[in-house]
């Protein structure tokens, strides 16, 4: 099983969110082109409606591409996202190249999700088409492979 | 570990669940997962309805909920006032109805679109506020979410997703490759 390279990145002007924060339950990392293009928004808009079914399994999503936070801020209080974004700003694109998924020829992330489980391992990485919207249905799968998989929370 | 389906497939597969207009064994079914507010959803309506009139009865058309309420905040309920309306026996009227008046599909707008249905308004306007329909609209979103969907509209072309265009000619062109 492969390490989750941790990171800290703005979450919000002036406030920042580690991977390490997220230990003890699934974390979904959800890398996207950029905040307002029309493909990213029905992706988002689609994770922030299916979020209480990622809670069932008590999994955390995080958005994550190189907007500022400035951007992700009005973004996502213009799509009501209930989730953060994180700004892969600076040094731009640090994270995703870390994670494998920067495209250097468009200055973006690319389009991936990867499910980590609580101990911050790898568990399932996707890499998308572009302009091809992956859906929430390979999380899911994810999600319950690792639960019926033995992962389980102390009582 | 990244292994996923090349090609998403509805699950479940159409039943008698469903609402679909055209012969059950048509060889042809197109299911959309389709949301009353999304302005998307409404620009496939006449297109889909083309599409009817002009495959008749090779093809089965079947319209599953599927309201991404965060962004659209009437869609939930409208979705629910189609179901309210099929419990009297008129899903189709009131789904052709919502999407032509989608500008306007506020609680009181649905109720009276019913009333012009000829529906028992007031009955459903009561299962909008019960929520009687709420689950059936949840099943259909999960249904959605779990076949791939990944936004709307999304269309099945018997059984399978179809990424492509939508316009009327592409449309077909993908239908008639089926039939």
């Amino acid at each position: 099983m492969k390490r989750a390279p941790d990171f800290r990145l703005p979450s919000a002007p002036g406030k920042y969110l580690s991977l390490e924060e997220l230990r003890g339950r699934p974390v979904i990392l959800v890398f996207y082109p950029a905040d307002w293009s029309p493909v990213c928004g029905d992706q988002l808009a689609l994770y922030n409606e299916v979020l209480p079914e990622f809670e069932k399994y008590g999994a955390q999503l995080v958005g994550i591409s190189v907007d500022g936070a400035w951007c992700h801020a009005a973004y996502a209080d213009s799509r009501k996202l209930r989730f953060p974004l994180l700004a892969d700003f600076e040094p731009k694109g640090a994270v995703a190249r870390a994670y494998g998924v920067y495209d250097a020829r468009g200055g973006t992330t690319e389009r991936a999700l990867f499910v980590l489980d609580g101990d911050g391992n790898i568990r399932w990485r996707y890499v998308s088409d572009p302009r091809v919207n992956p859906g929430a249905d390979g999380i899911l799968k994810a999600l319950e492979e690792l639960q019926s998989g033995g992962v389980h929370e102390p009582a | 570990m990244s292994r996923r389906d090349d090609r998403a497939q509805l699950t479940p597969p159409v039943g008698p669940h469903d609402h679909a207009a055209g012969p059950a064994n048509a060889p042809l079914t197109l299911v959309e997962y389709g949301d009353y507010q999304c302005p998307h959803c409404g620009r496939a309506y006449p297109i889909v309805k083309e599409v009817q009139r002009t495959l008749g009865s090779q093809l089965r058309f079947v319209f599953r909920n599927f309201p991404l309420t965060r962004i659209h905040p009437e869609a939930e309920h409208a979705a629910e006032a189609a179901e309210a309306a099929d419990a009297q026996g008129a899903f189709w009227p009131m789904h052709d109805r919502l999407f032509e008046r989608q500008f306007a599909l506020d609680d009181d707008h649905l109720v009276e679109y019913a009333a012009e249905l000829g529906l028992d308004a007031d009955r459903l306007r009561g299962e909008l506020d019960a929520g009687t329909h709420a689950a059936r609209v949840r099943d259909d979103f999960m249904s959605g979410v779990k076949s791939g969907v990944n936004g709307t509209p999304t269309f099945f072309i018997n059984g399978v997703r179809y990424d492509g265009a939508w316009d009327r000619e592409s449309l077909l062109e993908a239908l008639q490759v089926h039939a």
